[in-house]
């Protein structure tokens, strides 16, 4: 494993760049979001109408692991995406627009928040809580037959890991040897189930064991931990030895999506959240080592700041799409 | 005594009041304990009841849908929730396949006491997959009932129908109904609801506004969007008769025909896709019955396109007020 020494300085400052962007959009997003929703919450008020889940707390996950993704690697996400659709490097204007529901947006606005597609960097997701995982298989499938050498990602939470598609795949990707990349995103709640009422096993990554596979537990604060792992797996799926299973221990920083009252969740499981922040860990930990310079970081702050602000500008600025577009797209080759 | 509660809290109290009878009553779901459901149908229930019999379930639809069927075949009577009807899709085989048939394919040795209540309907931008109501798949396939109650006092009389059903129930509600604060829904869904239990029968419709030039039918949302047509309308001299079908399996044929015997024009609202569903099957069974319309009967229904997720999108294909009154027009 390579020591954070030996990852160029250059790379550092990336990772720290992309995480510090997610954690921006994510709270900017927020912020658009209760417009027009307080002081009483409904959720179809607003400019940005319906669920929102936030990654604010995950970073880490998204980031260590797209570090080493191609824009020809697939990533298939969940209806918690935002910070992968970033890491994987889907266009931000476009994504936001999508999800002001605009005609600018990645979809016209036909898709929305769980719904984000950027084909030019195989990018998805879904809102189907475990859908993700047979559908990399399919592109582990694909990179096989066509000779190439892409790997499919496939992203689930802690609550995902319970349905039946995960365990399906895994076993298909196995006895395949395709080269995929199982991620499970352990933020230790599914909405207000907690992941020790719902999962026989304390560690997913113990369940690769049913499946022949190598299965790996990583603290998600330390995102170079993160991103050296992601590297090992992926790797290993470029050379053709198979699938991994990776799970990355993050925190909610927010609500399952924003208006969840929360009452469920004991108040020392927030608080530890805020202490497990991987953006302020790796922040002080370049400082620390004297890697990067605060004015360094504050540059590369700055610059973040802006380009959400763009993408939202964007997104405001950008006209709603023709009511009747509504019917248009439902099949290929026509109307 | 009766006082007005609105929907969400008429389903749980539904529900508890049975299992205080009953004890092979029990409930399991996604954040259906101390979340009381996302769309508050199971609250308070775990306080009461404790987390045996109001069971929290890992993401596994197929596990606990399918756990249903055998509970049931042992003398239980287990009520799932299906936290979005969209989610079918991970479980349908235990639904359809196993649950709606077992009774058939034992010649009637196992019966299904099972109520699988679900959250169905979009307007709040939720987009493809949490916004369907799917109704009509369900009501295709031979060996489930279903119930759809548009207010508070019919969700607690056909919840406890339900429960008390030895078939198996699909339990649709409409979230934009169930008076939750957090998710608008029209003033009218929350009604008087008695103390007291009490059934409203499945497969009983009823006409919730008389009328003799034209009959309107829908169920849950569409029935307001109907109601208020139906007052518009009024004012122009057009007298429009609105039918709330409350069940789709059994259908209340009788009500159905009986209005459309006497108005002569047929109008249906559905928010569930147009083609091969319950707007058709409405119409079939009408025109079966050898009824003559004065005119061509007309489907206002979600256009068969996956929901859209930005506002005016959505909005163009949700069947509304303003889109019956002009259906109802086009026959007059
Ligand atoms: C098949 C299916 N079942 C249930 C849901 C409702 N749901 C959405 S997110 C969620 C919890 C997911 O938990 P987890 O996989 O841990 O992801 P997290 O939200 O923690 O990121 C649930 C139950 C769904 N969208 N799809
Ligand atoms: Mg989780």
């Amino acid at each position: 494993m390579e020591k954070i020494e030996e990852i160029p300085k250059e790379t550092l400052l990336e990772i720290y760049r992309t995480m510090h962007k997610i954690r921006t959009y994510e709270e900017t997003l927020a912020e658009w979001y209760y417009k027009g929703k307080t002081p009483r919450f409904d959720i179809s008020a607003g400019p940005i109408p319906g669920e929102l889940h936030l990654s604010s707390g995950q970073e880490s996950a998204a980031v260590g692991v797209c570090m080493h993704l191609k824009p020809e690697d697939a990533l298939i996400g969940t209806h918690r995406a935002h910070h992968f659709a970033i890491a994987k490097g889907v266009n931000l204007k476009k994504m936001t627009a999508e999800i002001f529901g605009k005609a600018t947006g990645l979809s016209g606005g036909k898709g929305g928040h769980m719904h984000l597609f950027d084909a030019s960097v195989n990018f998805s997701c879904s809102g189907i809580v475990g859908a993700s995982f047979p559908q990399a298989v399919g592109v582990g499938i694909a990179a096989k037959l066509k000779g190439e050498d892409y790997v499919a990602v496939a992203v689930g939470g802690d609550g995902a890991a319970n349905q039946g598609t995960f365990h399906e795949a895994l076993n298909l990707a196995a006895v395949w040897k395709l080269p995929v990349i199982f991620v499970i995103e352990d933020n230790s709640w599914a909405i207000s189930v907690p992941k020790e009422k719902s999962t026989a096993v304390s560690k997913n990554s113990e369940r690769a064991a049913a499946y022949g596979i190598p299965g790996v537990s990583v603290d998600g604060m330390d995102v170079i931990a993160v991103y050296e792992v992601a590297k090992e797996a992926v790797e290993r799926a470029r050379r053709g030895e198979g699938p991994s299973l990776i799970e990355i221990k993050v925190y909610r920083l927010r609500g399952h999506f924003e208006g969840d009252p929360q009452h469920y969740r004991p108040k020392e499981d927030l608080e530890l959240a805020k202490q497990k922040d991987p953006l302020l860990n790796f922040e002080k930990l370049l400082l620390e080592k004297g890697i990067a310079t605060e004015e360094e970081l504050n540059k590369i702050k700055e610059e973040n700041i802006k380009e959400v602000q763009e993408a939202i500008d964007f997104a405001v600025n950008s006209p709603y799409p023709e009511p009747e577009e509504a019917l248009k797209g439902v099949f290929a080759g026509g109307e | 005594m009766a006082r007005k509660l609105p929907m969400y809290k008429a389903i749980s109290e539904a529900i508890a009041q049975e299992m205080e009878k009953d004890e092979n009553i029990f409930v399991m779901g996604e954040d259906i304990g101390a979340y009381g459901g996302i769309f508050g149908a199971t609250s308070g229930l775990l306080e009461k009841f404790g987390p045996e019999r109001v069971r929290d379930t890992p993401i596994c639809e197929s596990a606990f849908i399918g756990a249903a069927l055998g509970a049931a075949s042992k003398g239980m009577r287990p009520i799932v929730e299906l936290m979005f009807i969209d989610f079918f899709g991970v479980a349908m085989d235990q639904i359809y396949n196993h649950i709606a048939k077992a009774h058939y394919m034992s010649g009637g040795q196992v019966k299904m006491p099972v109520v699988i209540m679900t959250a169905m309907g979009g307007g709040y931008s939720d987009a493809a997959q949490h916004s369907q109501c799917l109704y009509g798949l369900f009501a295709h396939v031979p060996g489930l009932k279903v119930v759809i109650p548009s207010n508070s006092y019919d969700a607690k009389g056909l919840m406890i129908s339900a429960i008390r059903d030895d078939n198996p129930v699909m339990y649709f509600f409409h979230k934009g109904l169930m008076g939750l604060g957090w998710m608008p829904s029209p003033p009218e869904a929350t009604v008087e609801v008695p103390e007291e239990p009490y059934t409203v029968p499945i497969g009983e419709a009823k006409v919730v506004r008389e009328g003799s030039d034209v009959t309107i039918v829908g169920v849950a949302k569409m029935v307001y969007e109907a109601l208020w047509a139906a007052e518009e309308l009024e004012k122009e001299g057009i007298s429009a008769e609105v039918i709330d079908l409350r069940s789709l399996v059994p259908l209340d044929k009788k009500t159905l025909l009986d209005s459309v015997k006497k108005t002569g024009r047929l109008v249906v609202v559905d928010e569930d896709y147009r083609s091969y569903g319950m707007s058709g099957e409405v119409i079939a069974t009408v025109v079966e019955n050898g009824i003559s319309l004065e005119a061509p009967p007309v489907r206002v229904a979600y256009p068969d396109v996956p929901v859209p997720y930005s506002r005016v999108l959505e909005r163009y294909v949700l069947p509304d007020k303003e889109k019956i009154i002009n259906a109802v027009k086009s026959i007059m």
